[in-house]
């Protein structure tokens, strides 16, 4: 079969961009460690985050461990990520979606206590959009099913 | 009955069709436009969250959809270019690179606005941020690159080149999120699960969704007819246009 010239060009033009992607995809690959955002506290358990310099931490802030100082500015919180938890302490102002119970990626150092020390707390929040009316019954409905359901044996 | 669809892959034959498309997708862009505002703004509840901060989605999401859709038609078109020596598809790329810019520019300015009240921050270099700027440098270095060669047939090819290594930035914007921890948060819209997002807000989007579409194809079939009579500018159907004489 003989090839046409113009074929021929869209064949090159795939073979090209075939290995683009995979040129791409390995790079991509090798820097993995490096395009991370944040580190989750499970790894920061296990040590596989950056000593020294400093890096973001995130998770969920844990429900009920948001604690104000004295002084209105310095905040204690817990972030987990389900399994393992870090203690965080931050002195300066929270974002507006900063919430209990919602993400957050911190940024700074663990000190010599394994207290995690923010320089910047950033909120993560997820992709769900609803008026308060639907969040509240979809809250209702939870809390319903967690109290009322009972798993027949 | 038989269409010959490469009738209108001449400029010559083009032209007065792209006129006669012009005020049609100006039209829809208008029409979706108001449908979109008024959803949007008038009708679409307040978020959970959020509150009122939140409608910055209805530019933003759609402005974002069009920067990483128009760079792929754009990519296209120039492939078609390349391959089939199409003076047309070249043009048609030439033509979308800055509306592409335009909303690339968009998105981030309008995600940065919104980032400062919810994430405390106008900037971030995370993964889907990153790569959003890289493709506005990508759409700037096209547009620069093509201005740059005086000859239309050596700056389409450059274009092209340059258009298709772009490409695999498209997929890494699109599943940053899936692929890498970001403060930006995952799709609410994908296809493959149900949007988590309320209908009448999605509708908004849609809408606005349509309108920044119809106006993309408008504004692009404008810059194209530019570039043809620019082009063609020596030829005699163009100089007939104009009734110009010799």
């Amino acid at each position: 079969m003989k090839l046409k010239a113009r074929h021929k060009r869209f064949i090159l033009i795939g073979i090209g961009l075939a290995l683009i992607a995979l040129a791409a995809t390995l790079i991509l690959n090798a820097f993995r460690s490096n395009m991370v955002f944040f580190y989750t506290p499970t790894q920061v358990e296990k040590g596989e985050v950056p000593k020294d310099t400093g890096f973001r931490i995130g998770g969920l802030v844990v429900p009920g461990s948001l604690k104000r100082d004295d002084d209105g500015l310095t905040v204690h919180f817990v972030i987990t990520d389900t399994s393992k938890t870090v203690q965080v302490i931050y002195k300066g102002i929270l974002p507006d979606l900063f919430k209990e119970g919602k993400g957050v990626v911190a940024q700074g150092k663990v000190d010599a206590s394994g207290l995690f020390v923010a320089s910047e707390v950033l909120a993560k929040h997820d992709e769900n959009y609803m008026p308060p009316e639907a969040a509240e019954a979809l809250k209702r409905a939870r809390e319903n099913s967690t109290s009322t359901l009972v798993v027949p044996k | 009955m038989h269409i010959n669809w490469f009738k209108y892959s001449s400029p010559q034959t083009f032209y007065p069709l792209a006129g006669k498309m012009i005020p049609w997708f100006y039209g829809l862009a208008v029409l979706f436009a108001l449908a979109g505002l008024y959803v949007s703004f008038a009708l679409a509840p307040t978020d959970f969250q959020q509150g009122e901060a939140y409608r910055i989605i209805f530019v933003h999401v759609p402005a974002a959809w069009m920067s990483m859709f128009i760079y792929i038609v754009m990519a296209g078109w120039a492939a078609f270019g390349l391959a089939l020596n199409a003076r047309l598809s070249a043009m048609m790329a030439q033509a979308l690179a800055p509306t592409g810019a335009m909303f690339t520019f968009l998105a981030l300015v309008t995600g940065s606005l919104w980032g400062k009240p919810m994430w405390g921050t106008w900037w971030v270099w995370d993964a889907r941020l990153t790569s959003e700027l890289i493709l506005l440098f990508l759409y700037l270095g096209f547009i620069a690159l093509q201005s740059a060669i005086d000859d239309p047939r050596r700056s389409d090819r450059a274009g092209a080149v340059l258009a298709l290594v772009g490409v695999v930035n498209v997929p890494i914007i699109y599943f940053s999120v899936k692929w890498w921890n970001t403060l930006h948060q995952g799709s609410t819209i994908s296809m493959t699960a149900a949007p988590k997002m309320v209908t009448i807000m999605l509708l908004g989007m849609l809408f606005m969704a349509l309108a920044f579409w119809m106006y993309s194809i408008a504004v692009a079939l404008v810059r194209v007819r530019c570039i043809i009579l620019e082009r063609e500018r020596s030829t005699e159907w163009v100089k007939n246009l104009f009734g110009e004489e010799k």
